[in-house]
């Protein structure tokens, strides 16, 4: 279209309107990534509220007495290895094979369920001895914080088998295929803001 | 059965007949009868006129922008009078309650009243008419169709209202929050308000904050992905502009109230500690958290404003609007500077020096864009052509009055001063007088200069005038002699006052509230002459006031698919420079138009959220567990139906096109 | 029955890139590491100062952060036109402002306003 300066030819009018039909980009990808980004924000709070509450043990127990790190190592894989199986079914589906993508995709979903259901067991093992939300601001602050980044994944999952149903359907038609890559910067980014938790709310919550 | 109080207990959760006031109040009673007999009136009449289906397919499932932006600006105006009705029964107490005379509301009562009072008109009177006016307009400035996510945009209308609903239940069924619009703890904390009230509060701002996240996004992505070939990002029109910024303000923002309100909810339910007083909580982090959401959050009231402004002051000077660019950078380090000025809000608290010199400086610095913006519009104004219709008139309403506010605000940014200040009618004066002379003055300017695009007709120009001159009048006389009362030291929020030397200010300020309510009368009245009159007031060209921008040389009211051809863009000010190059509006050669299609899924879900916060209320676990469930399925269901769109056949275009050709021709002749 | 469709708003004409085999498993094995070497510094006790293994744990997490954007979210300056950058930033931004600002505040509010704080709370803010 005409780039019209003020010494353009004046003579004629520019062109004001397109004829054709007008498709501007799809904006879901940009779109879920703002979500995402105000997602951040909610964690964000979520880690502020963790720093300033953090050490309030009302004479309770403390990250070092409560925290098995070994358990969360353990999980820590779980997601990361979730992530990356995630990646490969990404791949499958840039090189269009359903099979594939549909395998990778079960594979992460088995991994996300691992670690929510490692993560509901230290939960209930520590509810058990005493430690449980109510019992100071720190636990509060760290049931929150860990439990809001667990129900992320657990929708997580939820959307993966749902997405698994409708590739099954349909396919790899470019709006599946959106929706795959819409997941995929939603479960990425719940492994970046598990590097968060592990090393801020246990490593160093246990450094003391 | 009926007797067992464990049965029951479970039905019901902690609804029972005591929960309803009317029963024991005759404010209420008198309040619920005339809602009732409003209500039935309505419903009569569409019944009466067969409009339900009219009503369904094409307002309550529509996701046309259009539609969707009017429907905001009707909910703000219906929450407009409730608000306002609060606001007249506490100027009536304070008027009287001095001494020995109580005042008509006890305590507990007016309590309700001013929450009640702050909740509505931030949440659902601003916002919704912020919200409308950019969702009706920006896609209309930029050259779309529609915006980026349509069925979103119908969603996040309808978990708005449904949050208002669930604020209106409160007056009929239990009660209202008594803690002030921001709820702190640990009066907000289940040991201090264990009734249903904060409950309230905290789920309907949940619900609708859901609603005006998702409409953030939107908007975003709609204006940097949807705008006309060649509209680069500076020939945006201004008002597109500062919905960007005021956009990504609520993008960056509402997380956090949403964190903050889980926090309380937490608090409440699950007996956690976050903000009690004991075991370890720290009730100033509440205060903390939630005033990094509530500052910016008056940015994204103001900022639409001034976008009205500045449309309203080029188109009514005849004159392209003084120093764009300014412009431009003046909101965008608005935005950012808005995220560091938040404890200014608390400087009381008792964090020191050092932390309150840090964020008073912040403070006076973040005056110095918006004064830049008020010399833009007065230069834009200086050798223009000045035409003072009512838009034109409120917008030099809003110059003198916001500036008065915002230099009050600069007073209340030096920490010293905030001391005698803060909590004192000085500020509540303030942030009335920056929020009326800047938001509510804007949204009248921005309702009257779009309405005839909207509905085809202008208001009425005398009872505009009317609304403009008594809202003016009306705020000075409501809101100057709480200046002088917060300087002689006046605390906020108190129902009774035992120096009978102060109640001459609060007759006065009675006074301009009257004066007040005579505006929003006149308003009212400016749209229901012009519906009688809409024929002597006809906008047959679409551009009845000499626009500037892309969205005059649409008709009045735009075709669904707003442009036959999509424009192209080639300098700021769209339309007015396409009305210099003797543009020819095409009369052929119209093709199909892919538009997306109407659903229910949104009022649906939305329905289904309103009946999970009143079950979160009332602590009706079964009703909460089932309607979350519902929920869920029903919005992975939603996910299923992936036809979306469809396309308006192009005879249907031409059709529509050639009565428009007529129309214009007509004006020739 | 998916042939590699080419609706027009499939394609990545605005940059939005995908990964590849290789850049996956870089950034997994990346991710590996700066995971595992905080976890073996807190668990084995291996540095004397705690400071030192608390910056180590963040400086390493912050690290391991840049690698998911880069390996896995394919972050560039290039995606949606740049935007999706911008957007990171800001939210950077607004979220060092929201924690650091919080962090700030609170102490200062904690040390004035609540004189009878415990030891640990002292310490922490150094």
């Amino acid at each position: 279209m005409t780039m019209a300066n003020n010494t353009a030819s004046q003579t004629e009018t520019p062109v004001f309107y397109l004829k054709e039909e007008h498709h501007p980009e799809t904006g879901t990808m940009l779109g879920f990534w703002i979500y995402l980004m105000s997602d951040c924000l909610i964690f964000a709070i979520l880690f502020a509220t963790h720093g300033v509450l953090g050490r309030n043990y009302a004479a309770g127990p403390s990250p070092a007495d409560l925290f098995d790190l070994e358990l969360v190592a353990i999980n820590t894989s779980m997601l990361l290895f979730s992530s990356i199986t995630y990646g490969f079914a990404m791949l499958q589906m840039e090189k269009g094979k359903i099979a594939g993508t549909q395998l990778w995709l079960a594979i992460t979903g088995l991994f996300g369920i691992a670690f929510v259901g490692l993560e509901l067991y230290e939960f209930h093992h520590l509810w058990s001895i005493g430690a449980t939300p109510m019992r100071s601001g720190f636990l509060s602050a760290f049931y929150t914080l860990v439990a809001t980044h667990g129900l992320h994944v657990t929708f997580g999952i939820i959307w993966l088998v749902t997405l698994m149903v409708q590739v099954s359907q349909r396919g790899l038609i470019p709006e599946n295929k959106r929706r795959l890559m819409c997941l995929s910067m939603f479960w990425h980014f719940l492994d970046v803001v598990w590097i968060g938790v592990f090393s801020v709310v246990y490593l160093l919550g246990v450094l003391g | 059965m009926f007797s067992n109080p464990d049965l029951l207990h479970f039905i019901f959760g902690r609804l029972s007949i005591d929960s309803i006031p009317m029963f024991h109040e005759p404010i209420v009673a008198v309040t619920f009868a005339a809602v009732v007999l409003g209500g039935l009136v309505v419903v009569g009449a569409l019944t009466y006129f067969r409009l339900w289906g009219y009503l369904w397919n094409e307002w309550i499932t529509s996701i046309d922008h259009k539609k969707i932006g009017i429907m905001y600006i009707i909910l703000a105006i219906v929450m407009l009078l409730r608000g306002f009705a609060d606001a007249l029964m506490m100027r009536a107490q304070q008027a009287i309650a001095f001494g020995d005379v109580a005042g008509y509301l006890p305590p507990d009562h007016y309590d309700q009243i001013f929450t009640a009072h702050g909740v509505i008109m931030i949440f659902f009177v601003a916002m919704p008419l912020v919200t409308g006016l950019m969702n009706f307009v920006v896609p209309l400035q930029i050259g779309a169709r529609d915006v980026a996510f349509p069925f979103l945009n119908n969603f996040s209308f309808w978990m708005t209202t449904c949050g208002a609903v669930l604020i209106m239940a409160s007056l009929f069924v239990g009660e209202f929050a008594k803690t002030g619009w921001l709820a702190y703890p640990p009066l907000s904390d289940i040991v201090y308000s264990p009734g249903v009230g904060v409950d309230y509060y905290i789920w309907a701002l949940q619900i609708a904050g859901v609603g005006t996240l998702l409409s953030g996004v939107n908007l975003i992505v709609t204006i940097v992905k949807m705008r006309a070939p060649g509209m680069s990002m500076m020939k945006m029109p201004v008002f597109t502009w500062t919905s960007l910024c005021t956009n990504i303000l609520i993008v960056a923002a509402f997380p956090v109230l949403t964190a903050v309100l889980v926090l309380l909810g937490l608090d409440r339910y699950a007996d956690t500690n976050f903000f009690t007083n004991d075991l370890g909580g720290n009730a100033m982090m509440y205060i903390n958290l939630i005033w990094i959401w509530g500052h910016p959050e008056v940015y994204i009231l103001i900022l639409p404003a001034f976008g009205v402004f500045s449309e309203v002051v080029s188109t009514f000077c005849r004159k392209r609007l003084f120093g764009y660019s300014s412009m431009v950078y003046a909101t965008v380090v608005i935005t950012i500077l808005s995220y560091i000025v938040w404890l200014h809000h608390f400087f009381t608290m008792g964090s020191g020096a050092s932390v309150n010199a840090f964020f008073g400086i912040t403070t006076m610095i973040i005056s110095i864009p918006t004064g830049a913006k008020v010399f833009n519009w007065l230069f834009t104004m200086y050798k223009g052509r000045i035409s003072f219709d009512v838009p034109m008139l409120w917008t030099i309403g809003f110059m003198l009055t916001f500036v008065i506010g915002g230099m009050t605000g600069v007073m209340l940014a030096v920490p010293p001063a905030d001391f005698v200040l803060h909590n004192s009618l000085f500020l509540i004066a303030h942030f009335h007088n920056v929020i009326i002379g800047g938001v509510v003055f804007g949204m009248f300017a921005g309702i009257v200069y779009w309405f005839p695009k909207a509905f085809g007709f202008k208001l009425d120009e005398f009872w505009g005038k009317m609304s403009f001159w008594l809202w003016t009048i009306g705020f000075y006389f409501a809101f100057m002699p709480l200046y002088v009362l917060g300087l002689m030291g006046v605390t906020r929020r108190m129902s009774h006052f035992d120096d009978p030397s102060l109640q001459i200010w609060f007759v006065i300020a009675a006074f301009g509230a009257v004066l007040i309510a005579g505006g929003i009368g006149s308003f009212l009245m400016s749209i229901v002459v012009a519906v009688i009159n809409r024929e002597k007031l006809r906008d047959e060209t679409g551009d009845p006031w000499g626009g500037r921008t892309l969205e005059w040389s649409t008709s009045s009211p735009p075709p669904a698919y707003n442009f036959a051809f999509t424009p192209v863009v080639h300098e700021l000010d769209a339309w007015a420079d396409m009305k210099k190059r003797g543009f020819v509006r095409p009369t052929s050669g119209f093709i199909d138009i892919h538009m997306p299609k109407n659903t229910g899924a949104g009022f649906i879900l939305a329905a289904i959220s309103l009946v999970l916060g009143f079950a979160l209320v009332w602590h009706i676990w079964w009703l909460a567990a089932v309607s979350f469930i519902v929920l869920v399925v029903g919005a992975i269901a939603h996910t299923f139906n992936y036809d979306r769109d469809y396309h308006i056949p192009a005879d249907e275009v031409v059709k529509t096109e050639d009565e428009r050709t007529a129309l214009l021709a007509k004006q020739q002749a | 029955m998916s042939a590699h469709s080419h609706a027009h708003d499939d394609h990545h004409g605005d940059g939005a890139s995908h990964g590849t085999f290789k850049s996956y498993l870089i950034g997994f094995i990346l991710s590996v590491i700066l995971t595992a070497i905080p976890f073996w510094l807190v668990m084995d006790g291996v540095l004397d100062s705690k400071v030192a293994t608390a910056l180590w744990i963040m400086g390493l997490g912050v690290v391991q952060i840049v690698v998911h954007m880069i390996y896995f979210l394919h972050m560039n300056t290039k995606s949606e036109g740049g935007w999706n950058m911008l957007a990171l930033i800001f939210t950077i931004v607004i979220v060092a402002i929201a924690i650091a600002g919080s962090l700030w505040v609170m102490y200062h509010l904690n040390t004035n306003m609540m004189p009878q704080m415990d030891h640990e709370m002292i310490k922490s803010f150094g």
